[in-house]
């Protein structure tokens, strides 16, 4: 397999059209604009449809019509255009549409900056939009990874017919990286028999709509979302663990910072200090389980939360250690990026305070 | 010819748009009430309808059926 | 025994939950009938709006998609740069398309989008209780304009056929309306007319069908659709507003 650098965002937008994505609607915002360019000239090559969207408002809309006809669709932006897109996440979710949404995250809250932030965690793991629904939300730390989760992204939105948000922080998006595209194994996936695509020889029409007036019709409705919102978090939970078998100061840190964490963690060992790093990869469904499972483990004895936000990942390390150990955070937000120096500087002051 | 006119009076919202239209004039809404609480339509003298189906093109709610034989 | 007139194979045999004389009804009825006529049954796909036709996936018999409040033109611009070869149209209220949706259909005519948008007119929100619409006409009342409707607090209502005919991807806009079996007949020409445009690839058709919401209104069904024809008509002239070649 050949080896090529490409640019996140663009690489992003690659992953998509390689996995089957036949539709792109988009609005420019930095950090990502590369993504709606990459994709108005490539997605109509590829014999697919690209509109550039009169607000991401508009774009998340299209991605609803795309998908409610049975078609894979896929929609970017950053913090603040995804904050418009908050209703359109959640008509979906209720609709159980499948497709793919990619927030580049910048600085915020508001217009924020456009440097690189990790700002819109809650918004994402929570469900910005109304009512109770998850989404499946994958945090590429690398271009390659950025690439494989995107692919994966589309399967996994299929499978459970609901939308799935890519976050990246800008730096990803920005970044230039060398990447394979590698052979991949497409999950097995039903028909979609449920989409509102023409009738043709249908016994029945189908109508797509989410809503459901009587109380008693709504909430078994969502009884069934929460069973599967109950399958994505058994199936689909993913992490990664470096340097931390025996590690006692443990970095949790997703996407940019991670690496930063990463490379201070290996300064620390090199002073005789045993630190590693917990990564998640899906932030929601959320590692609980294994995180509890470490910050039980003897050798563990802090936690470092590092985030580009004033701490959001924090509330679901908070849940997972339950006070089994101290967690203790460091945080830059605005566009700002923790340097290795100063989560190092971090990790020896929490590390001093437990030793 | 005659012409049969079919009203699906249990669906009836007794609009009198159907009265209106008829250009004969045959065509009320009856004194007495459906399921729903509405005065539904009835013709009054199907022997004089044309069959012109103003009744069953105006119908908001599609009751009216016309056949002939 | 023939049938002289039939429902339309378009509609499913479901009530419809709209007012005595509302004219969705009749709307619906008209659409299902090009379609049939048309034998597109199968293929045709409706957008559905927030507003009292919300419902109306209930009541037609091919494919519909509920859209968010203002959405339907984004919604079905991806349905029909989809689905080419398929007729898809929007259905949308007063406050749908004028407001909330404002930008979503000047922007969709904007492009040329290949589908129909049928505009019920009928200068009132009707499913939330009769609040004050883009379209309401000045002096007439609402829930939230309980003295009338005023120039100075409102501004002057919009005229939206007029102003989607301002774009080039707009080739058909015509205003109609179905208060007797004449204008009746005009309404459904022009939903054939649009939808035979539409699939003749020649850009965004749009009819604008000026309604009586005699409930909101507060008036009876007769009177209503007197109203419309003295006030409404006059404000929002009937008649073709736009024919022209394709984009």
């Amino acid at each position: 397999m050949k080896r090529e650098i490409w640019k996140g965002s663009e690489a992003i937008a690659e992953a998509a059209i390689r996995a089957g994505c036949r539709c792109f609607f988009g609005y420019p915002i930095t950090p990502q604009n590369e993504i709606p360019e990459y994709m108005s000239l490539h997605m109509p090559q590829s014999g697919g449809v690209f509109v550039q969207a009169e607000s991401e408002l508009a774009a998340v809309n299209m991605v609803y019509g795309a998908a409610a006809s049975g078609v894979r669709a896929m929609t970017s932006s950053s913090s603040p255009g995804v904050s418009l897109k908050q209703e359109g996440i959640s008509y979906m979710a209720a609709c159980q549409l499948p497709a793919v949404v990619v927030n580049v995250m910048r600085g915020g809250p508001g217009l924020g900056s456009i440097q690189p932030a990790q700002g819109d965690y809650y918004q994402a793991t929570r469900g910005g939009g109304n009512g109770d629904y998850r989404t499946v939300v994958l945090a590429p730390a690398n271009i390659q990874e950025a690439v494989d989760l995107t692919q994966e992204a589309f399967d996994i939105a299929d499978q459970y017919r609901n939308p799935v948000v890519l976050l990246a922080d800008g730096l990803i998006g920005q970044m230039m990286e060398p990447i394979v595209w590698k052979e991949r194994t497409p999950r097995p996936l039903p028909e979609k028999t449920w989409a509102a695509c023409g009738r043709g020889d249908r016994d029945h029409s189908n109508f797509i709509t989410s809503l459901l007036i009587d109380a008693p019709s709504c909430e078994a409705h969502n009884l069934e979302l929460a069973e599967k919102t109950a399958e994505m978090e058994k199936n689909e939970c993913r992490w990664e663990e470096i340097l931390l078998e025996d590690a006692e100061v443990v970095f949790v840190a997703y996407g940019t910072p991670s690496r930063v964490a990463q490379t201070a963690a290996e300064n620390l060992r090199r002073q005789g200090v045993k630190a590693g790093v917990f990564r998640p990869v899906t932030l929601w469904p959320f590692p609980y389980a294994r995180l509890r499972e470490i910050a039980s483990l003897e050798t563990t004895k802090v936690f470092l939360d590092v985030e580009m936000s004033l701490g959001q990942m924090l509330d679901d390390v908070n849940l997972a250690v339950a006070e089994r150990k101290p967690v203790r955070f460091h945080g830059r937000c605005g566009g700002a990026i923790p340097g290795v120096s100063e989560v190092e500087k971090a990790a020896l002051e929490a590390w001093k305070e437990v030793k | 010819m005659a012409i049969h006119l079919t009203f699906r009076q249990d669906r009836c919202k007794g609009c009198g748009l159907c009265v209106a239209v008829c250009p004969k004039h045959i065509l009320t809404l009856e004194s007495g009430t459906n399921v729903k609480g509405y005065h539904p339509a009835s013709c009054t003298e199907e022997a004089a309808c044309i069959g012109c189906a103003s009744c069953a093109k105006m119908c908001p709610d599609s009751i009216i059926t016309i056949q002939k034989d | 025994m023939t049938a002289i007139y039939q429902k339309t194979k378009g509609l499913q045999d479901t009530e419809l939950h709209y007012c005595p004389g509302c004219a969705h009804g009749i709307v619906h009825k008209l659409i299902g009938e090009v379609l049939e006529e048309m034998d597109a049954l199968g293929t045709a796909i409706g957008v559905c709006p927030v507003g009292c036709a919300v419902f109306a996936g209930n009541y037609f018999s091919f494919d519909t998609i509920e859209a968010a409040h203002g959405r339907a033109p984004a919604v079905a611009t991806a349905v029909k740069r989809t689905h080419p070869d398929q007729p898809v149209f929007t259905y949308q209220g007063d406050g749908d398309l004028a407001s909330i949706g404002a930008a979503e259909i000047v922007h969709a005519a904007m492009r040329g989008e290949k589908f129909t948008t049928i505009f019920i007119n009928n200068a009132i929100y009707g499913m939330t209780g009769g609040q004050m619409a883009p379209t309401t006409l000045i002096g007439q009342k609402a829930t939230t304009a309980p003295l009338g409707r005023t120039k100075e607090q409102a501004g002057m209502p919009i005229r939206v056929a007029e102003m989607l005919s301002t774009l080039d991807g707009c080739v058909y806009a015509e205003r109609v309306c179905v208060t007797d079996i004449p204008h009746l007949n005009k309404t459904k020409k022009a939903l054939r007319k649009a939808f035979q445009r539409q699939m003749a690839g020649d850009g965004f058709t749009f009819v604008e069908i000026l309604a009586a919401c005699p409930t909101n209104w507060g008036m009876e069904i007769e009177e209503a659709n007197q109203w419309l024809m003295e006030n409404m008509a006059a404000y929002y002239p009937l008649g073709v507003i736009k024919d022209t070649e394709a984009m």
